[in-house]
């Protein structure tokens, strides 16, 4: 399948089963429609002379080259085919765990998932370190011969329980160094408790650290007061310039949420680039009414936004202050593998939260909904509830419909199970306003790979 | 070619193996949690 689309007045076609991407102009542009229009196949006579007579003789040199590539496997490749049993012979592994530090916050951000730090419970909660362990214990044995293993520490805000987070971090290297296994370490914070000393220790011990901000100051504290209604962004922006002039070219991201107050979230991208290198920013998720929700009518001015920052990017790496967008961070020849990219985050399968209490759930999205729990790392041997396993095993993109008939698919993978449960009431529904998001926000990464490209060859 | 240039030819993204090995990092792990995207993941299989 091909997409073909503009994007900064360029003309750029992409096929989304090879990965080969092209730059064409005008006339050839118009002449591969007319072969998409057609199946993949050259237009029949009729069209060719239609064609012909729009744009002249052009019309046959585009069409020689667009036969070419066909050829090659550089447009209308085939389809490739996979099932769950090619996916994971063996079985899929949890080898991924997002460890819940704390229920418990210092900030009341509006549109916190975790009910600003509680996720809904009524009362905050600190992980002890036996709990943590066993959360650790439960990882390695459900991991199997998995290597890689990767877990957060979240919240709530876990610099509040920093005593566990370095008992943690030291049991982790403790077992890492027994069981010969690769326990990579994340943590995602507020930044508002970060001292010198815990910049270190996070630089020391973590693979990668990821940083609330929102941007703009006024965009910041509309968002994210603490617990006394006060604005953070002076302090938390304090604390980010030196956490990122201490951490080097180590791994991190100043990680921000987007709501309908800011649709001009590229100016929000702009200046989180003038704190730190390494820029993160995501759609709100929000249920319907809560009046900062994106809403569909929102989507041509967040397209617009995608579009102005792609191009800023660019003009940000000729001056030579380039900075990384996640979205926009895409490698077209080795990035992950067809089955990853059919599999997607493995909620529930190769990925689950543990809360402070013990409870296992699919991801961090769904704690505290109760018929989403699958189990308890208290309980020896823990077993996982199958049912509420099932519902994700076949969260596979070749059985979702609506996916098959997307270029888009082989990006996000069906797109996050806990948004699309949020927006239809199922895991494997389509939240579609989130694909329109995501549809944008490829069509700068590919833009942006295509003229990195062609000022390489220059 | 005159009228298009290439700038990604394509790639072959399945592993010899046939199947996928499972040691890449969860993409909800790294900076989005909630945006789904794996493109920006990289391949840790070396064999592949």
């Amino acid at each position: 399948m091909i997409h073909l689309f503009q994007f900064q007045g360029d003309f750029l076609a992409y096929d989304s089963e090879s990965q080969a991407l092209h730059l064409l102009d005008e006339i050839a542009w118009s002449v591969l429609a007319a072969y998409q229009e057609n199946g993949g196949h050259r237009p029949d006579a009729a069209g060719l002379d239609r064609l012909a007579r729009r744009h002249g003789p052009e019309a046959a040199e585009c069409a020689a080259e667009i036969d070419q590539l066909i050829q090659d496997g550089d447009l209308f490749a085939p389809p490739e085919q996979a099932t769950l049993a090619q996916l994971y012979p063996d079985g899929a592994r949890i080898k991924s765990m997002c460890l819940h530090l704390c229920h418990d916050c210092n900030m009341r951000c509006t549109y916190c998932f975790a009910g600003t730090g509680d996720f809904g419970t009524g009362h905050r909660t600190m992980l002890d370190e036996s709990t943590g362990r066993k959360a650790i214990e439960f990882l390695l044995e459900a991991s199997g011969d998995r290597h890689n293993l990767d877990i957060d520490f979240f919240g709530g805000e876990p610099l509040l329980n920093w005593p566990v987070v370095v008992a943690l971090t030291r049991y982790c290297e403790q077992r890492s160094r027994e069981t010969g296994k690769s326990l990579r370490l994340t943590i995602t914070t507020n930044a508002t408790l970060l001292d010198d000393e815990k910049i270190a220790f996070i630089n020391e011990h973590f693979k990668n650290c990821v940083l609330s901000i929102d941007g703009r100051p006024e965009v910041h504290d509309r968002m994210r007061p603490d617990a006394g209604g006060h604005g953070t962004y002076d302090r938390v922006a304090r604390h980010i310039r030196s956490f990122v002039a201490a951490r080097g070219d180590r791994e991190y991201y100043l990680r921000a949420t987007f709501t309908r107050h800011n649709l001009d979230f590229d100016q929000d991208v702009l200046h989180l680039a003038g704190l730190g290198s390494q820029v993160s920013v995501e759609p709100v998720v929000a249920p319907a009414g809560s009046g900062y929700e994106i809403r569909p009518e929102d989507l041509p001015a967040i397209e617009a936004a995608y579009e102005r920052l792609a191009a800023a990017m660019l003009d940000a790496e000729e001056r030579g202050e380039g900075f990384n967008f996640f979205h926009y961070m895409i490698d077209l020849s080795e990035g992950p593998c067809f089955f990853k990219r059919l599999k997607g985050c493995g909620v529930g399968t190769e990925y689950c939260a543990v809360t402070p209490e013990g409870d296992i759930y699919p991801c961090h999205q769904f704690v505290g909904i109760e018929s989403f729990k699958m189990g308890s790392v208290h309980e020896q041997p823990v077993r996982l509830d199958p049912a509420v396993q099932a519902q994700f095993a076949h969260l596979l993109v070749p059985d979702k419909p609506a996916c098959n008939d997307c270029w888009a698919r082989y990006f996000c993978s069906g797109g996050c199970a806990a948004n699309a449960w949020f927006a239809t009431g199922r895991v494997d529904g389509l939240y579609e306003t989130g694909c329109r998001m995501e549809r944008k926000r490829l069509e700068g990464a590919l833009w942006l790979e295509a003229r990195r490209k062609l000022r390489q060859a220059d | 070619m005159k009228h298009i240039k290439t700038v990604q030819k394509a790639c072959n993204l399945k592993p010899l193996s046939g199947h996928a090995c499972g040691e890449c990092q969860t993409s909800c792990q790294s900076a989005c949690k909630t945006s789904c995207t794996v493109a920006n993941q990289k391949c840790e299989n070396r064999a592949r």
